[in-house]
């Protein structure tokens, strides 16, 4: 029974959205080798997708989501523990092929047949990403976002998939997270004058269901402290 | 027949086979058949999806029996060197993934494929395009239609077709009028079973086409996009494309049972 005790005492299982891949593949490793005998299970996907998971109940300890709209499902639910912490924030870039004529986002409504992949907007990356065109709008005028827009050929499933078409050359721009550009071959971006990205904000919270609190939180804890916050920056994202 | 295994152990692997492969489609469509069904079934997510999936396998059908007929005629009646080999390849599709399907076919005509550059540089472009999802389909459907049509070609009697041809018939006219009646029960076989796996193409679709709504959404991926946000129209769809499938394979058996019989 001991023993049982206390290879549950050390495991805990973390809910990310997709896009965290990299950092909390590295945040956990630094936490295990802080926390000998702990094991960090980590399940990366698209964070609507998670939150299904959950709201079914798949048993977890942390969710860290990629938007609030997904956090607040959870919440809504009476799954959370603590209250939800930002913990990362994130710009979009908009990339295209390196070798791609375009060189501003304003050649983007250009009716000669550019190839525009998205996110679907039912993912946090799809709909920040059209925010995105709206905000622009400022800048290029009204109906920049519409005639963007009517040059989409494809709503991917996640922001991953969208930039892999790009990568592929098979589409000519895209909009992904800051934070997915170190993962990125043969692209550029587009400059996105200053101030207009969106900013998407990652909350971090403790979950009901789950198995070992006190090393979720500690977890949580490490998660939202300097040493955390600076492998986190390392990958593109934002303290906040 | 006399059955030599113990009654106990079949009963007990027919039901853990039945819950396995029936309760899910049972419930799935227990589950959407609601009074609310007849309205979701005007909701434009799902006529939008529904009709680029008639519209696109009813092309691929077309194109399949087109150029599968006289391949598969082909192999049925002529012996040349390589026809095993050329068979063996034609069934390949078969037992790919069909996201690997996608991913050759994008090598192929993708923008920068083997034959879509060319394409591209006389302004033409598959990848995104409904093209591209006639593409995919026939691709993982069509060496189902072939294979039919073979197992055709196969038991009717040369004879007939002579005798046709003695009688001064053209070849033409033989063809029309014996060798394809006489293959006809094979021939409905192959049409449904080829349309049956290409309206539920998924895989190579959204590697190739992408998916966009009335574009290359085409069902299958109508339902993954809805699963996100409208689980009714999900169900819906999913719903529709199994008591299509299954009613068609009724006919099927029908079909092969009286060409038996």
């Amino acid at each position: 029974m001991a023993l049982i005790n206390l290879v549950s005492a050390a495991n805990i299982t973390v809910f990310a959205a997709s896009s965290l891949t990299e950092a909390f593949s590295t945040v956990a490793a630094v936490f295990e080798t802080q926390h000998p005998g702990t094991n960090v299970t980590l399940n990366f996907s698209g964070s609507s997708i998670l939150s299904s998971q959950l709201l079914q109940g798949a048993p977890a300890d942390v969710f860290a989501s990629a938007d609030e709209t997904q956090m607040t499902r959870i919440i809504d639910a009476g799954l959370t523990i603590t209250i939800p912490k930002v913990f990362a924030l994130n710009l979009l870039s908009i990339i295209t092929p390196v070798h791609s004529n375009l060189v501003s986002p304003k050649d983007l409504q250009a009716e000669s047949g550019i190839l525009l992949v998205l996110a679907t907007p039912e993912v946090p990356a799809g709909r920040y990403a059209r925010q995105l065109l709206t905000r622009l709008e400022k800048i290029y005028g009204v109906g920049f976002s519409q005639k963007v827009l009517s040059n989409l050929v494809s709503e991917e499933i996640s922001v991953r998939q969208a930039a892999a078409k790009v990568m592929l050359d098979e589409a000519d721009v895209t909009i992904v997270y800051r934070s997915d550009l170190h993962n990125l071959q043969g692209v550029k971006q587009l400059p996105i004058p200053e101030g207009l990205s969106p900013v998407a904000r990652f909350p971090i919270a403790l979950l009901s269901n789950g198995r070992n609190p006190e090393l979720a939180i500690k977890f949580i804890d490490f998660v939202l402290s300097s040493p955390g916050q600076n492998i986190i920056s390392q990958y593109g994202f934002i303290s906040p | 027949m006399k059955v030599f295994l113990p009654r106990g152990l079949v009963l007990a692997a027919g039901s853990v086979l039945i819950v396995l492969l029936v309760l899910p489609v049972l419930v799935l469509v227990l589950r959407a058949l609601t009074p609310d069904f007849l309205s979701s079934l005007l909701n434009p997510t799902v006529t939008q999806a529904l009709r680029l999936s008639l519209i696109t396998t009813g092309i691929s059908l077309l194109v399949t029996i087109t150029l599968g007929t006289p391949v598969s005629y082909l192999l049925a009646h002529y012996k040349f060197p390589g026809r095993r080999f050329l068979e063996a390849l034609l069934d390949i599709p078969l037992v790919l993934p069909p996201v690997v399907a996608g991913v050759g076919l994008l090598l192929v005509f993708g923008r920068r494929g083997l034959i879509g550059r060319p394409l591209d540089e006389l302004g033409m472009s598959l990848a995104f395009t409904s093209v591209a999802v006639v593409l995919a389909q026939i691709f993982v459907a069509s060496p189902l239609f072939i294979r039919a049509m073979k197992a055709g070609f196969s038991v009717q009697s040369h004879q007939l077709e002579a005798a046709a041809i003695t009688l001064h018939a053209s070849r033409w006219r033989t063809f029309w009028r014996v060798t394809l009646p006489l293959s006809w029960p094979s021939f409905v076989e192959g049409c449904i079973l080829m349309w049956t796996r290409a309206l539920g193409e998924f895989g190579a679709t959204i590697v190739v086409a992408g998916s966009l709504a009335g574009r290359t959404r085409t069902t299958p991926l109508a339902i993954y996009a809805a699963l996100e946000k409208d689980l009714d129209v999900a169900l819906t769809l999913s719903a529709l494309l199994a008591i299509a499938a299954f009613t068609l394979l009724l006919l099927v058996r029908r079909l092969t049972e009286r060409q038996e019989a």
